[in-house]
C-alpha cells in the first residue's frame, strides 16, 4: 500500500516550518522525529498521561491523539519555546526547579506546558482550580505536591502579589 | 504512527457527505480522542478516515430565529463550559462536560463526538437526554432533525445513515425556558475516569416557586443506552417541592432503570447510587430555581 502524505504549513516555537506529512503521523510523531523536539515525550500514547503536551493556538493538547496533518496552518509551541536566546531558564522552568518539583523528569514538560497556559491567562487561581487545571497530568514520582506549589509561585510572581501563607 | 489505511480530510459540509458517499466504510474522525485510541488499541487498526476536524463552520454556539440554541457538534467541551449562552440557559451542561476526562481532553473532545460514540457514559448524553435535544444530521438528502432518544439505536450504535453527518445538536426553547439543572457525576477519580454513574436533573417551578411544573431526569450508565426516568419525572410533576417529594421521586427512579453488573460497579451498587444522586441533583435543581422547601 502506498504511503500517504499530505503538505502542511504551521508554526512550531515562532518558526514557519513547511513540510510534507505522513498522514499516520501523531503530532508527538512530527515534532520529535522531524523536529528533534523531545520535550515532547511518549508516555501512554493515548490521551491519557499529559506527558506529549504542547500549546496549539494558546490551548493544550495531547500531540499524541492529535493527527499531525491537522497542524496545518497552527502555531504550535513546545517547552523548548520557552528558553531565553542564551539558554536561560524562563521562570516557570525555574519554579520547578526551586520547588524540586521535577524527580525523573519525564512528566515535567507536559506539566510545563500547561502552567504557561495558566499563568498566560493572567487570572488568579484557587488551590483547588490549580490541581483542577493541572489534572490531565500523570507524575509517576507523585511529586503533586510540589508541581502545585511551583505553578502557585509562579503565578503569584507575575500577578506580583505576595504568596499566601500555607 | 497510527494503523491508518487512509485518510480524507473535509472542509465544508458539502464535501464531508460526498466523501461519506465515495467511502461508506470509512469512519468519521472528529477530535479523535476515542477514535484514535481504538486505533490504538487495535480495535479500529487499518481503518480509513474521513477527518472533519477542520471544519470550522461546525463550531460554536448560537441562538437561532426562535431562541433555540444550536451548538456546532466540533464544539469542543472547553469552548462550551465557556460559552455566555450555555452559562445563561443550560449551565448545567457546561457543568457536565467540564467533568469529561481532562483540560486536554477537554479542549480536543467534540460534543458531536461524544454523542456519535454512542456509549452510555459520555458526560454530555444525560443532560442532553435530559434537557430533549434534537440531533441535527446532514445527508445527501438533506437535514433531517431528530430527537436524541431516537438518536441512540443501543450500545454503541446511533442512527446516523449512509452518508450523513451530525451537524448540530439543538437545544428547544420550550425545553431550556426557565429551567434549572444539576448534574452528579459518580466515578472513582476527580478526573481523567469514566463514570460509574451520571445523573442529570433539572426543573422548571410555577412563577410563584411553589409547584414543580416540569421535573426531567436521565441517567448515563443506568443502561445500554442513555435514558430517561420518566416514572419519576410524573411523581415530581405538579407537585409542592420539599424533602419528601425527593426522597419519593429519587426512589421512583427504581422503575425505570437498569443497570448491570460491570468490572467498574455491581448493579446493586449503581441502583443505590442512582436514587442517592437522584435525590441530591433534585434538591440542588430545586434551590438553584429559587425554590423553597415545604
Amino acid at each position: 500500500m502506498s504511503i500517504q502524505y499530505k503538505h502542511i504549513q504551521c508554526t512550531i516555537n515562532g518558526r514557519p516550518v513547511d513540510k510534507m506529512v505522513d498522514v499516520r503521523a501523531s503530532l508527538t510523531d512530527l515534532l520529535r522525529n522531524d523536529f528533534r523536539l523531545h520535550s515532547v515525550k511518549k508516555g501512554c500514547e493515548v490521551g491519557e498521561c499529559g506527558a506529549c503536551n504542547v500549546i496549539i493556538d494558546g490551548r493544550c493538547y495531547n500531540s499524541c491523539i492529535y493527527l499531525a496533518v491537522w497542524a496545518d496552518g497552527k502555531n504550535i509551541r513546545t517547552l523548548e519555546s520557552l528558553l531565553g536566546p542564551n539558554g536561560e531558564l524562563s521562570d516557570i522552568q525555574q519554579a520547578f526547579v526551586d520547588e524540586a518539583a521535577v524527580q525523573c523528569g519525564f512528566c515535567t514538560p507536559g506539566f510545563i506546558m500547561t502552567a504557561v497556559e495558566i499563568l498566560e491567562s493572567g487570572k488568579e487561581y484557587t488551590d483547588d482550580q490549580l490541581r483542577k487545571a493541572l489534572s490531565g497530568h500523570l507524575c509517576r514520582c507523585t511529586g503533586y505536591e510540589n508541581i502545585l506549589r511551583a505553578v502557585k509561585k509562579a503565578m503569584y510572581r507575575r500577578l506580583g502579589k505576595p504568596m499566601p501563607e500555607a | 504512527m497510527y494503523d491508518i489505511k487512509a485518510l480524507y480530510e473535509a472542509h465544508s459540509v458539502e464535501e464531508a457527505v460526498r466523501l461519506r458517499v465515495e467511502h461508506p466504510e470509512a469512519q468519521i474522525i472528529a477530535g479523535g480522542s476515542d477514535v484514535l485510541v481504538q486505533i490504538r488499541e487495535g480495535k479500529r487498526a487499518g481503518a480509513e478516515l474521513i477527518s472533519i476536524y477542520l471544519m470550522d463552520e461546525l463550531r460554536g454556539i448560537s441562538l437561532d430565529e426562535a431562541e433555540n440554541i444550536r451548538i456546532g457538534s466540533l464544539t469542543c467541551f472547553t469552548s462550551i463550559t465557556n460559552d455566555p449562552i450555555i452559562q445563561k440557559y443550560i449551565n448545567v451542561l457546561g457543568e457536565a462536560v467540564d467533568q469529561v476526562g481532562g483540560p486536554q481532553i477537554r479542549n480536543i473532545g467534540t460534543i458531536g463526538g461524544n454523542t456519535c460514540n454512542g456509549v452510555t457514559s459520555a458526560d454530555s448524553a444525560s443532560t442532553l437526554f435530559a434537557w430533549d435535544a434534537v440531533i441535527e444530521l446532514t445527508g445527501p438528502e438533506g437535514v433531517r432533525r431528530i430527537p436524541i432518544q431516537q438518536f441512540y439505536l443501543r450500545a454503541g450504535k446511533v442512527d446516523i445513515r449512509p452518508g450523513e453527518i451530525q451537524t448540530a445538536i439543538l437545544i428547544p426553547k420550550a425545553s431550556y425556558e426557565n429551567c434549572y439543572g444539576h448534574y452528579i457525576k459518580y466515578a472513582m477519580r476527580n478526573a481523567m475516569d469514566i463514570a460509574t454513574l451520571g445523573c442529570s436533573v433539572n426543573v422548571r417551578l410555577s412563577p410563584d416557586k411553589r409547584t414543580v411544573e416540569r421535573a426531567r431526569i436521565a441517567y448515563g450508565v443506568a443502561g445500554p443506552v442513555p435514558l430517561r426516568a420518566s416514572t419519576a419525572e410524573a411523581v415530581a410533576q405538579g407537585q409542592a417541592p420539599s424533602l419528601a417529594l425527593a426522597d419519593r421521586f429519587a426512589k421512583a427512579v427504581l422503575e425505570d432503570i437498569h443497570p448491570r453488573d460491570s468490572w467498574r460497579a455491581a448493579k446493586d451498587f449503581r441502583e443505590h447510587i442512582a436514587v442517592e444522586t437522584a435525590r441530591r441533583a433534585f434538591l440542588e435543581s430545586v434551590r438553584l430555581a429559587g425554590g423553597e422547601l415545604a
